[in-house]
């Protein structure tokens, strides 16, 4: 079977961000972008799931501007075995995302997507619920143990909810995001960046997969939260009451 | 090269370890065995020879219990050589209740410590080896009340030690005796930043860390770059020349640090606080301050040229079969990533298995074990241009068999994890037990050659361990050993000097003399230089009241 892993190409987990002073969103110009941590934790899955003869070919996906190859080689210098770049300079949301992920679903048929549970820069957790449901599979998000069994071909899917975990059965094809705990990624090594240079990137545009790009959200600006206010030393204890009961309004 | 030994009969005067308990809660400390040592307070208390050979002595001082016994202590603490012996400089005054009052006339009584659990960690130096029995510690708020200090000090003869985040190595931060601790700590604001030129310009006490996550805001980043960023102090840095990680980029302190400000021994401020690239009015007096370790004066202001962070970072961990190997490697990476090329560390395999056994949380990027590992970092402008530089000259060394295995990482947190490896190693050999440490300059051919030798002399005793600045010649070898013995120091030192002034080497690459090295400078200077120097430190502090004891020979301020 083949498993589709959508990677996407954000601003690196460590960096401090910072808005753009035209409030449209958050600089990224200059700044180091990185593999979203959690599409590494999916990749990783997709190639141990390989690795352990469940799979014949790992598909990473990405979709963006030009630079999204970088994020795509990163992937295949971590064992993908090939990769699709949807071309695009727009921004696009969660359901956008996810109709393209659907058309690629429909001309390649994996047997699994994997998606890290939600991107870094806009914490959305949206795109794996949505492709899911356009391609009508069962979903298991928060995942932090997959199992898989070949001849039920069924995956048993350990999900972090907020009680603690819960296991779900879900018959393949799904569709899977990853959370913290499921793995350790793998490191690129030499060799393998060596191999993944001759290994294909198919580059794609957003009409190619007829899909409807037309957004019914817009962002209307992006601001800093308000800065946290510095705290003040009361000198007696009716100071403290009578500022918890008049200024607060907690008591 | 004349190498002056040190050895007066009869008298084993070596750093005490007072308190039986410490204070100071260590919970990896397993009771090391101490060859018991006992400073000798000819003026001050009475030594007793015991019947078995021991020594005990009665002090009247508030961190030491009666009766320091050499079996009972718990402290890991040991000095040097076995020939190295120190006297209290008689001519010293001890501190009053008069000088105590001073101060808290001009500080105010909360920046006067006396406290005994504060003043406990002030007196011990990070490594928990050299301590000191300051009774008082001062915090100055300003370059004025440290001139305040220094005056007062110097009129009556009371020894100070100037002190910042308490780092180093090599015990020059700490009290030997009962010198006054004057700790720059809260002289840490900045004073300006200049965005076009990059000039910082910060008071002494600011910590590295801290001046970093501010040139972070503003797009720039330090010169210099250390494991000790979370706690060091800049003055510190400054007074000391500390290399660090990116050295081998931006050069040293000498050449990034412009300006500025000290107190020197009798008070005089002394402002040299420059903002300019380029200055060639009279001796440049600065330099003297830079790497003198608190000796000549206090640095109380520092005006440094920052550099523009650069977007692209990049950084790879290799493994190479062979200390041939690394050096190739060197020479090409110098050769072929030349202007983007950020650092060159290198560890050997004892070191990195130390780490994976100490330290949680870290685990071999590289799949198999190998005998070195090399971090190569490049800093650029151009991320693509970069990774493909880094790429391909990695790709093109892995076939040419000058590396067997690497891997590179691909975002901020994975190239965190493997410059923890390397910044880790101080850290896993404290947890591993007693540590013998030496920070060498030596020929790139030679560096592992001291290494080998080392391992074959000690055997079985101690595991040595090679690891360092590869890029800039410098090597740090440690050896790590159950416990702290004299048998085993006796093997490494001379030894190890020697090795080193014979391949005209120095004894000191960036952790400086200290109080550890003091009387060893002649491995690495002629003895006119170090004359030299002497009469300058009699120039600028007459009384001998900055940092005593440290830096510069004993022998050459006998009184």
């Amino acid at each position: 079977m083949k498993i589709l892993v959508a990677v996407k190409r954000v601003v690196d987990y460590a960096v401090k961000i910072r808005v753009k002073p035209d409030k449209t969103g958050v600089e990224t110009q200059n700044v180091k972008m990185s593999m979203n941590p959690f599409c590494e934790i999916a990749l990783e899955e997709a190639l141990r799931i390989k690795e352990a003869g469940f799979a014949k070919e790992v598909i990473a996906v990405s979709i963006g501007p030009s630079q999204c190859v970088d994020t795509l080689r990163t992937g295949l210098a971590m064992g993908a075995d090939r990769g699709i770049h949807v071309e695009t300079n727009s921004i696009f949301l969660p359901l956008t995302i996810a109709k393209i992920l659907k058309s690629l679903a429909d001309v390649e048929n994996p047997g699994l997507i994997f998606l890290g549970k939600q991107a870094i820069d806009d914490d959305c957790n949206q795109t794996g619920q949505m492709v899911a449901a356009l391609l009508g599979w069962p979903q298991a998000t928060f995942a932090s143990k997959v199992v898989l069994d070949k001849d039920k071909n069924v995956a048993t899917v350990d999900r972090e909810v907020d009680g603690g975990l819960e296991t779900l059965n879900v018959d393949l094809p799904a569709v899977i995001t990853t959370d913290l705990r499921l793995n350790q990624p793998r490191y690129a090594s030499l060799p393998n960046i060596m191999k993944a240079k001759s290994k294909p990137i198919k580059k794609m545009t957003v009409q190619d997969l007829k899909v409807d790009i037309k957004s019914d959200i817009e962002i209307l600006e992006v601001t800093e939260p308000p800065k946290r206010k510095s705290g003040v030393m009361v000198s007696s204890v009716d100071e403290l009451i009578d500022k918890l009961k008049n200024e607060a309004h907690v008591v | 090269m004349m190498m002056q030994k040190l050895r007066r009969s009869g008298e084993f005067i070596r750093f005490g370890c007072k308190s039986l308990i410490s204070s100071r809660p260590n919970k990896d400390s397993v009771s090391r065995s101490v060859s018991g040592f006992v400073n000798h307070y000819k003026s001050k208390g009475k030594l007793f020879e015991l019947s078995d050979g021991n020594y005990k002595t009665e002090l009247h001082h508030p961190c030491i219990s009666r009766n320091v016994g050499m079996l009972l202590q718990q402290y890991k603490c040991f000095g040097s050589s076995a020939a190295s012996l120190i006297q209290r400089n008689p001519l010293f005054s001890s501190l009053d209740s008069k000088d105590v009052s001073y101060f808290k006339e001009i500080l105010g009584e909360k920046n006067v410590v006396e406290d005994k659990e504060r003043l406990e960690t002030a007196n011990t130096d990070w490594m928990h080896k050299y301590k000191g029995s300051s009774k008082l510690m001062l915090l100055p708020k300003n370059t004025q009340e440290v001139s305040q200090i220094l005056e007062y000090c110097d009129s009556r003869r009371l020894a100070v030690v100037p002190q910042g985040g308490n780092t180093g190595l090599v015990g020059g931060s700490v009290p030997v005796f009962d010198e006054v601790i004057v700790n720059v700590g809260l002289m840490n604001k900045i004073l300006s930043f200049d965005e076009v030129s990059g000039v910082l310009v910060c008071e002494a006490g600011c910590i590295l860390e801290n001046l970093a996550t501010f040139l972070d805001t503003k797009g720039f980043i330090m010169p210099l770059d250390l494991g000790a960023k979370g706690s060091c102090h800049i003055g510190g840095n400054v007074s000391t020349n500390a290399g660090g990680l990116r050295l081998i980029r931006y050069g040293s302190l000498h050449g990034t640090v412009l300006g500025l400000e000290a107190v020197t021994a009798n008070g005089n401020v002394l402002d040299m606080l420059g903002t300019l690239r380029k200055d060639n009015t009279g001796y440049d007096l600065k330099h003297l301050f830079i790497g003198s370790e608190g000796s000549l004066g206090i640095v109380t202001k520092v005006s440094i040229l920052t550099q523009p962070k650069l977007s692209s970072v990049n950084l790879a961990f290799i493994a190479c079969k062979d200390y041939l190997s690394c050096q190739k490697l060197l020479v090409e990476a110098k050769r072929n990533l030349g202007e983007i090329l950020s650092a060159f560390e290198f560890l050997d395999n004892n070191s990195m298995d130390l780490v994976l056994n100490h330290l949680d949380g870290v685990r071999n990027p590289v799949s198999s074990s190998e005998n070195f590992y090399i971090l190569i970092e490049t800093t650029g402008s151009d991320e693509t241009n970069d990774r493909e530089k880094l790429e391909a000259f990695l790709l093109k060394s892995l076939e040419k068999g000058l590396v067997s295995d690497g891997v590179i990482a691909q975002d901020i947190n994975q190239a965190s994890s493997f410059w923890r490896i390397r910044e880790g190693i101080t850290e896993a050999l404290q947890k591993a037990g007693a540590v013998y440490k030496y920070d060498l300059s030596l020929p790139v051919e030679e560096i592992y050659n001291i290494v080998n030798d080392l391992r074959g002399r000690l055997g079985d005793l101690a595991n040595v361990m090679g690891y360092g600045h590869l890029g800039d010649g410098n090597l740090h070898l440690n050896i790590s050993a159950a416990e702290y013995n004299d048998k085993l120091l006796g093997l490494i030192e001379p030894y190890v000097y020697e090795w080193t002034s014979k391949h005209r080497g120095s004894i000191s690459a960036e952790h400086g003399l200290g109080v550890m090295k003091a009387n060893e400078i002649f491995y690495s200077k002629s003895p006119e230089t170090v004359a030299l120097m002497a009469s300058i430190k009699k120039l600028l502090d007459p009384k001998g009241i900055l940092n005593p004891y440290k830096v510069l020979p004993h022998s050459l301020f006998s009184n």
